[in-house]
């Protein structure tokens, strides 16, 4: 209270005084603190957007690819090798602890054709278990069973967008399409998935038995990928662990050779992506911070010119007993009300900022305390920092030439 | 009020110590290659209750001796002490200090702070002695009624006279109950008028035991005080009682009236 009264209440009448320069001196803080603030929420609006489309292709998932080999020194890349095979596949599910469901699958992409209609997608062939390591459900009708891998049936589910391109309003349920010349009668609509949020759509796709597609599409007898399910994703490295093992034990890989596929798990992919936004968040922090660093020489200027404006003052309220600290405490208040003030509006700004931009993108918008706290802090640290050379110069002037100060 | 002030004068430990001592002083500027002497060893004594005048042509090193009394600066060499405390011993606080309790300053240019209202301007130098606000408040109110300006209170500076406004400046720098009242030529931007308004009220207060030494350069207010000392070349040339002392008072009820404010 009796700080408030000596010295928080003349300094924001002093503040008063000049409001066009307080309010201009303000808004280089306020810029800073609102870009600092601004580009961390996005950051991790960002990030969260991104941890929900792992989630959704399955966080607990991992995905085998064959890869490279080396054949008489010639490396062949990643994919395009026959390592991988149902056998493996069944060796993951009948083997490997805490694995929910696999799924090899084999994958082209071609044209699909109904009526006069056709479209280039991608069809993947695979198990019925692919749904559940998807987390895929079914729009409309039904998905194919182990008879019709087992027969190899020319059955088809078909994404979302597939059915708009070539369906349009008509129900596809029933009707016949061809792939690569071969009539398949589609069975199912997938339910919508939306983008991966990596601009891939993933409803551009057509489903049919794995064996359908490899004897009959593709016409190979190994495996593209093979899709595993964790129970949980806590568990997904020791799986990832385990399949590394069993594999290079199937496919007798000595110690030290290297391995002929690739495991990915998704938990991993996420961890990545995490540290790829974190690292892009600071990295826009510390630009935005560079702008709150420039409002901070801001207030240091004008902090400066107040005091040789009012060096006639600063004599008087040496001449009547101020001491150096009291003299520096007096500029030190005002620059840190400045740049508290600055930084609060700041915050306001910021947050108002993040909140436009993630309703524009849909995103989840929410205030981070760390970051307003450390604005708060971030703001007071500037004023302090700033104003500490300009109080100093205040309180070391000499008494008598302040005085003689025109 | 002037009770306390009487009561403060007495009650000193030692009154016959004088309240000021200063022996053989000398101050020197350095400017550029050049120094400049400008006060060449002064001593003298100056004991409570005086009213002391201080004359000199400019640059006859009064401003420098004023300038050491208030403790604005420090002697190049000699003594100076202040209620037996030599002042070049003391730390910055206690400098502070002393300007703050024991010595109020009433300058030439009023020196006011501007924008703010007479009421915060007496309030100041209670704020630099951490007197609580509700305190400050009143004693500010109680020296403000005693040179009869407690209806403008609420005035800024702007909005007074030149009197009014040296009035205020007198009211601020007897707010912290000092022993000595250092006046840097305060009639020196007033009209004749206001000069002996203002040398009245120095007069009442001097009858009540404050010391006061003021500098000036016009003999006729030299007369209102009771020792004049004249300061050449750095030196004190003359150092006598008035012997024809002026009554501020008298001189006021002989002046023509004249429309104030």
């Amino acid at each position: 209270m009796e700080f408030a009264s000596s010295f928080l209440v003349p300094a924001l009448r002093s503040l008063a005084r000049n409001k066009m320069r307080s309010g201009l001196t303000m808004l280089g803080i306020v810029i800073g603190v609102a870009a600092v603030i601004a580009t961390v929420a996005l950051g991790q609006g960002a990030g969260g957007q991104m941890q929900s489309t792992v989630a959704a292709l399955g966080s607990n998932m991992l995905m085998v690819f064959p890869g490279s080999v080396n054949r008489g020194g010639l490396q062949v890349g990643a994919g395009q090798t026959k390592s991988l095979v149902v056998d493996d596949e069944n060796a993951i599910r009948e083997n490997v602890p805490d694995v929910e469901a696999v799924a090899g699958a084999v994958q082209i992409s071609t044209q699909v054709v109904w009526e006069s209609n056709n479209w280039y997608t991608q069809v993947m062939g695979s198990d019925p278990d692919y749904f559940q390591v998807r987390a895929w459900t079914i729009g409309a009708g039904s998905v194919f069973d182990d008879e019709d891998i087992e027969k190899a049936s020319n059955v088809a589910i078909i994404g979302e967008t597939v059915r708009r391109k070539l369906f349009g309003a008509v129900n596809p349920i029933g009707q016949v399409i061809r792939i690569k010349n071969l009539p398949f009668r589609v069975i199912g609509l997938l339910a919508a998935k939306g983008s991966s949020g990596f601009g891939q759509d993933q409803d551009d796709i057509v489903l049919v038995p794995l064996t359908t597609a490899q004897r009959k599409i593709v016409g190979i007898t190994w495996l593209n990928m093979i899709l595993v399910s964790a129970t949980s994703q806590g568990v997904s490295d020791v799986v990832q662990h385990d399949i590394i093992a069993l594999l290079r034990d199937r496919h007798r890989i000595q110690p030290g050779s290297l391995d002929d596929f690739q495991v990915q798990s998704m938990a991993e992919f996420a961890n990545t992506l995490k540290a790829i936004t974190g690292t892009l968040t600071l990295l826009l922090g510390a630009v935005a911070s560079v702008a709150l660093l420039v409002g901070g020489i801001g207030i240091m200027n004008i902090m400066l010119v107040s005091v040789t404006e009012r060096t006639r003052e600063i004599g008087i309220r040496i001449a009547i007993g101020a001491t150096e600290a009291d003299v520096q405490l007096q500029f030190l208040i005002e620059a840190v009300l400045l740049s508290v003030a600055g930084g609060v509006v700041g915050i306001i700004v910021g947050e108002a900022a993040s909140l436009i931009v993630d309703l524009a993108l849909s995103w989840t918008f929410s205030i981070s305390i760390s970051a307003v706290s450390m604005a708060v802090v971030f703001s007071m640290t500037i004023g302090i920092a700033f104003g500490y050379y300009p109080a100093r110069r205040a309180s070391r002037l000499n008494p008598i030439e302040a005085l003689r100060y025109e | 009020m002037p009770s306390q002030i009487q009561e403060r004068a007495m009650d000193h430990s030692v009154p016959s110590a004088p309240l000021i001592s200063v022996r053989n002083l000398h101050k020197y500027y350095e400017l550029g290659e050049t120094r400049v002497h400008a006060l060449r060893g002064v001593s003298l004594d100056i004991h409570r209750g005086e009213f002391v005048a201080v004359m000199g042509a400019s640059g006859s090193g009064k401003s420098t001796f004023m300038n050491l009394l208030g403790s604005l600066d420090l002697p190049s060499s000699g003594s100076y002490k202040f209620e037996d405390t030599e002042v070049a011993k003391l730390s910055k606080v206690e400098i502070a200090r002393l300007r703050n309790r024991r010595i109020g300053f009433v300058f030439q240019g009023f020196n006011l702070l501007g924008r703010t209202s007479a009421l915060e301007n007496v309030e100041l130098p209670m704020l630099y002695a951490h007197v609580p606000s509700n305190e400050r408040e009143r004693r500010a109110k109680e020296v403000l009624s005693l040179v009869g300006l407690r209806d403008r209170e609420h005035h800024f500076p702007s909005q007074l006279s030149g009197g009014q406004q040296q009035r205020v400046a007198i009211a601020r720098a007897l707010v912290n109950h000092p022993s000595l009242i250092l006046a840097d030529e305060p009639t020196g931007n007033l009209d004749s008028r206001t000069s002996v308004e203002v040398m009245e009220i120095f007069q009442r207060l001097n009858e009540h035991g404050l010391t006061i030494i003021l500098v000036t350069h016009e003999s006729d207010i030299a007369q209102y005080a009771t020792r004049q000392i004249v300061f050449r070349d750095g030196k004190i040339l003359g150092d006598t009682p008035v012997a024809v002392r002026m009554i501020a008072s008298e001189v006021y009820k002989t002046l023509p009236q004249m429309e104030e404010d």
